[in-house]
């Protein structure tokens, strides 16, 4: 019944409204061909009606609904893609509401910045020796607060998460200034390494609004975290470059800058950047946007192919891991880099898409890094008892089994998502469920361990 | 009729889950199959089904496959999980709630009383 004419005007009309539906970000090219068999189907059946191609065009297309609303609803759906930050328009108002959110992250920048020298009012200062360890204990509270506080103002956080919020940071001041540590000993380095990472993932809590359980907020966490790194190493490669410039410039005219850079210029823009940094992967998210995944793809392969590498050579030569004391470390550190590239590959990565060549790759990648972890932790445990257990190496060993445990079961998620016999969320959905796993490990770090080790 | 946003929003979960449960299909199918059931009474924006289903996938309650349709184009077709049955049962105990709480109310009733102004 359809004649030659009307099925050219069809083609045509949904070509258009193809084109149109693929500008819009939040809706991929496979929703607009599900989208697409919809509107064929609907327009079939209202031709078989008795209308022609054109008003059952239009029709069919009316009841697909508005496509504001429609992206809109998308966006909502897939926050991935509403990451890019181009499709909800909340034009009207934006000038002020983004003027506000400077001017709050500018004055949670300065206060960072008051905080990390007020101190100094009470005689402690960070070059001497008293004051250096108590800047190592505490410079997270000094600054982490003020990051929470932009962002639970930001988002709006629920009443009922200050408390909690307010209660973690309370709790980590206290664990860092009331346990006894041994200043010479290693249980007080371990804890002021974790604390940050403890904290870091409680400013998750205000990042998500208070709803930190939902696995997409703590998904956009971490690709949250992955750019503000970047933001943060490029302004202290600006800060650095400002800084010399600062020392040389007055130096030329015989004035010693270099006192106000490093007791000013140095601690308040370091602690202001971390807030600055922050504000600004919000606000600018599409202009560096997502370079994180843009590293991990680059780099994804290269770690591939080093580990290929250094596995046929083992094999090859046959020659085991000299295995000395701090060995583990340098092997807990490929495997956070694996997990990082796993993250932000994940993290970037469209769920519904079909498994790719990348998908193998990033597999690869995991296997070979379980397998040169396993081949360092075997020989690692054979010497264990020579080395004996100090709080460095049980900390080292508790994580490579954290970052074990995480690979391990990726790897078969990942393995199942490339055999197409399972979809793409399990794995997304794993590794945003582990992530309290290392808040809580970071807190044993901080808090048992001093007990266990005797302070030491 | 018009049935409030809010309600439609609420409802489309166990619609959509209780519609799969019948066996696999695709969103025209689905939009068909809820205007044959409410006698088109519920009206749903057709292009509104597809974040629900594919919220659905993403929480593992559904899984989806490309097809072909009798036509030759590709088609995504929707199929119920062990979990989504799951969650159907779930939404059924929920609704029985509510619907009881309801008809103890005098929800029922205040339709029946004509307006006298």
């Amino acid at each position: 019944m359809a004649d030659e004419g009307s099925v050219q005007v069809l083609d045509e009309r949904i070509s258009e409204w193809r084109s149109y539906l693929r500008r819009r970000q939040a809706i991929a090219s496979t929703d607009v061909e599900e989208l697409e068999d919809h509107l064929r189907s609907q327009v079939t059946d209202l031709q078989e009606a008795g209308l022609d191609a054109e008003e059952a065009f239009l029709i069919g297309v009316k009841r697909l609904g508005e496509l504001d609303t429609l992206s809109r609803e998308f966006a909502q759906e897939h926050s991935e893609r509403l990451w890019k930050r181009l499709v909800v328009a909340d034009s009207e108002g934006r000038g002020t509401q983004w003027g506000r959110e400077a001017l709050v992250a500018l004055f949670m920048a300065v206060a960072a910045g008051v905080a990390i020298k007020a101190p100094e009012l009470f005689g402690i200062r960070w070059d001497g020796e008293a004051g250096t360890l108590f800047y190592a204990r505490n410079i997270t509270f000094l600054v982490l607060p003020f990051l929470a506080g932009f962002f639970a103002w930001k988002r709006k956080m629920d009443s009922a998460s200050w408390p909690w919020l307010g209660a973690l940071f309370l709790a980590g001041a206290v664990a860092m200034n009331a346990i006894p540590f041994d200043s010479e000993g290693s249980t007080l380095v371990l804890a002021i390494v974790h604390v940050p990472m403890a904290l870091w993932l409680a400013v998750g809590i205000a990042y998500a609004g208070g709803a930190w359980r939902s696995h997409d907020h703590r998904m956009n966490y971490v690709r949250f975290s992955g750019e503000w790194f970047i933001y943060y190493v490029l302004i202290a490669l600006g800060g650095a470059v400002l800084m010399a410039l600062t020392a040389f410039v007055f130096s030329a005219i015989g004035l010693d800058a270099e006192w106000l850079v490093a007791t000013w210029i140095l601690p308040v823009g370091a602690a202001g950047a971390v807030i600055i940094a922050g504000w600004l992967v919000e606000a600018k998210q599409s202009v560096i946007e997502n370079m994180a995944p843009v590293l991990t793809l680059l780099f994804t392969p290269l770690f591939t192919v080093m580990l290929l590498a250094f596995l046929v050579t083992m094999v090859v030569t046959g020659s085991g891991i000299d295995v000395d004391r701090d060995v583990l470390i340098g092997f807990d550190l490929l495997l956070v880099l694996v997990v990082a590239l796993l993250l932000y590959s994940i993290s970037a990565r469209d769920p519904q898409a079909e498994p790719g060549w990348f998908d193998v790759m990033s597999l690869t990648l995991v296997i070979c890094a379980l397998l040169v972890d396993a081949l360092a932790l075997s020989a690692i445990l054979a010497r264990i008892s020579e080395f004996g257990f100090s709080p460095n190496r049980v900390a080292a060993l508790g994580e490579n089994l954290i970052l074990v445990v995480n690979l391990g079961w990726s790897a078969v998620l990942y393995a199942r998502f490339v055999g197409k016999r399972d979809g793409f969320a399990p794995l997304e959905r794993w590794q945003t469920a582990y992530i309290p796993v290392y808040a809580v490990w970071a807190c044993i770090v901080v808090v048992i361990f001093p007990m266990v080790f005797r302070f030491q | 009729m018009d049935i409030g946003k809010d309600l439609v929003a609420a409802s489309a979960t166990p619609l959509v889950l209780a519609i799969l449960s019948e066996g696999e299909s695709y969103g025209y199918a689905i939009i068909k199959r809820v205007d044959e059931l409410s006698g088109g009474r519920l009206q749903w924006t057709d292009g509104m089904l597809y974040p629900v289903l594919h919220r659905l996938e993403r929480n593992g309650l559904v899984s989806a496959h490309w097809g072909r349709s009798e036509a030759g184009r590709r088609r995504k077709y929707y199929r119920l999980t062990n979990e989504g049955s799951e969650e159907l049962r779930d939404q059924q105990r929920q609704w029985k709630v509510v619907n009881e709480t309801l008809g103890a109310t005098p929800f029922q009733l205040f339709q029946l009383v004509p307006q006298v102004i």
